[in-house]
């Protein structure tokens, strides 16, 4: 009995710790949901609970579809351009010899070391050369190019996890390299493909910086450049709740994202810190 | 024609193997083709830009002037924000990384056990992580104002304050406000790294040291921590990088205010290019930002290799 008492007592600063450290983390959350549905003066809900908010960004500028189908289109865009290029490139650098490969390896993870802003200034005036000034192509590819070290380097150690012997007797048995990848290595890296498309798609979905230095264009804006802008142009009092609505349309798919392939992140991270 | 040999028969066979290793080579080459197309075009491309931009006089809306070397790079001792905003930069460094990485390390090891309440905990404190930072620099936004944000009010109920809180209003709280919200949003991800670094020390090891009589500081100093170094120094290279770089945040939240006391590196160079419209100086303090970070990188890479695991503490 004595020792039931002492070990809920030993463990009850852990729960209140723990419980308390939940909250912190839950509240802001679950704060700005309610704040986007709750009445204040001068937003677009002033009178009792309700989706008036939703209605001001729904109304605002190009409108909230516009920008979400701009952000959805970059993010899906750079998810597809990321996957092709790091796919191939993870396969040549695992299963081939070639000249220049371990630099070019290594020049890739280096754009991991430098800064963001270094590459966008001139990547801006490149743009405007390529005609790919304010365009949502030339974004992706631009926010492709960034997840390259990381896709790249998830996809090499994917493929150099597969045992040769998979591919060995097919290729014995005359079939080409591209099916090979194709039809044997594609399935057995899969957690790799999905960890790559996952963080392709949250960095590109969320991205503010690339956006506000290359797209000028308003109605070509993506919904975090825009949701900033927002509480700009409202003349007169700020559109806070607004801003908590747009706050949550940008919350909830990479929250959903999150929890649904939660091992898949966690695995992303594991084999950055192994890499350390 | 040609006289038989010994060879005869093996030719044919070497010369296949010949071409089948340069058809692979080739192979390789193509499949490696697109990164190759990336880097030179995105990457290589304009960084060699940058370096001219930062040589020339730039415009932002008449392009390139022709070389002024070394105007860029003199202009930034004149610039009367710079000094401010470097310093500014570090202390901000200093203190997200102070937070992030301890009570990254703390979390990582209080949630290391399994069971179905950790689980859950790690999960919600993984939640922010997953948010883009603008978002979640406008959440705090809201936050942190005086008309909506419910931190005021809930003091103001439990009668702990009676004049509300500026959380952006002086250079310091504008600080500490804007380090709340980075530790909230990313104490998650480095908790993660070091859960990793955690798991992956052997169990025998904490078990011989139990079986020593050690104390749990002393297995913590003597077993956990050297054991850790490589993720902790995955952790700090991430943290300082990351937090050198700021920008989304103090663009969101501050907007350098109050007085440009909160401008920070990154932010000078969009100015410098979207403001001021000079691309050549702009440039100028993204080479400087590169070299720093270069410098820096190699300096905390060699330290953490080089030093003896277990004599540090």
């Amino acid at each position: 009995m004595t020792t039931t008492r002492t070990g809920t007592l030993g463990r009850t600063p852990y729960y209140v710790l723990t419980g308390g450290l939940a909250i912190i983390f839950l509240f802001p959350l679950l704060w700005s949901l309610a704040a986007s549905v709750s009445p204040q003066a001068s937003t677009g809900q002033v009178n009792g609970f309700g989706l008036g908010n939703y209605t001001t960004l729904f109304n605002y500028g190009a409108g909230l579809a516009q920008f979400l189908l701009n952000s959805a289109y970059v993010a899906l865009f750079t998810v597809a351009i990321t996957l092709a290029v790091s796919t191939l490139g993870g396969y040549a650098f695992a299963r081939f010899r070639f000249p220049g490969r371990d630099a070019l390896f290594l020049l890739t993870l280096s754009i991991l070391m430098v800064p963001y802003a270094t590459l966008l200034i001139p990547l801006y005036v490149l743009l405007n050369g390529l005609g790919l000034q304010n365009s949502l192509i030339g974004l992706s590819l631009v926010l492709a190019m960034f997840q390259l070290p990381f896709a790249t380097y998830m996809m090499r150690i994917s493929f150099e996890a597969v045992p040769r012997e998979l591919e060995e007797s097919a290729l014995v048995d005359g079939c080409g390299t591209f099916s090979v990848l194709w039809r044997i290595l594609l399935p057995s890296v899969r957690p790799g493909l999905i960890t790559v498309g996952l963080f392709a798609f949250l960095a590109a979905w969320s991205d503010f910086f690339a956006p506000l230095i290359l797209l000028t264009d308003s109605a070509k804006q993506t919904l975090p450049l825009a949701v900033a802008n927002l509480r700009q142009q409202t003349m007169g009092a700020i559109d806070y709740g607004a801003t908590e609505a747009g706050v949550v349309v940008m919350a909830v798919p990479c929250l959903i994202l999150f929890l649904l392939l939660q091992r898949y992140y966690v695995r992303g991270f594991m084999s950055g810190a192994v890499k350390g | 024609m040609t006289p038989a040999t010994p060879d005869h028969r093996a030719a044919p066979a070497a010369w296949w193997r010949l071409t089948w290793w340069r058809y692979r080579q080739l192979m390789g080459v193509a499949y490696a083709a697109p990164t190759v197309f990336f880097v030179a075009v995105f990457f290589i491309t304009p960084l060699l830009l940058v370096a001219r931009m930062s040589l020339s006089s730039w415009p932002l809306l008449t392009g390139n002037g022709g070389l002024n070397f070394p105007k860029n790079y003199l202009s930034i001792w004149k610039n009367a924000l710079f000094g401010p905003a470097v310093v500014f930069t570090i202390e901000y460094t200093l203190i997200v990384t102070v937070l992030l990485i301890g009570l990254g390390l703390g979390l990582a090891l209080l949630v290391q056990e399994r069971g179905r309440w950790v689980d859950m905990l790690r999960t919600v404190i993984l939640l922010p992580v997953s948010l883009g930072l603008a978002a979640a620099s406008l959440l705090f936004w809201g936050f942190y104002s005086p008309s909506i944000g419910p931190i005021n009010p809930i003091l103001e109920q439990l009668g702990l304050i009676h004049d509300p809180i500026s959380f952006l209003g002086t250079s310091l709280s504008a600080l500490l406000s804007t380090s709340f919200l980075i530790v909230w949003k990313y104490t998650g991800l480095y908790m993660l790294i070091l859960l990793v670094g955690l798991q992956a020390i052997p169990d025998d090891l904490f078990e011989a040291a139990a079986l020593d009589g050690a104390s749990r500081i002393q297995v913590f100093r003597h077993i956990t921590l050297p054991l850790l170094r490589p993720s902790l120094a995955l952790a700090l290279i991430l943290c300082v990088t990351g937090s050198l770089l700021a920008f989304d945040q103090f663009y969101i939240l501050t907007k350098g205010a109050p007085d440009n006391s909160t401008v920070t590196v990154v932010q000078l160079i969009y100015r410098e290019a979207f403001q001021k419209q000079n691309l050549g100086t702009s440039a100028a303090i993204s080479i400087m930002v590169l070299v720093a970070l270069l410098v820096l990188n190699t300096v905390q890479f060699r330290y953490l290799r080089s030093s003896e695991p277990g004599l540090k503490r």
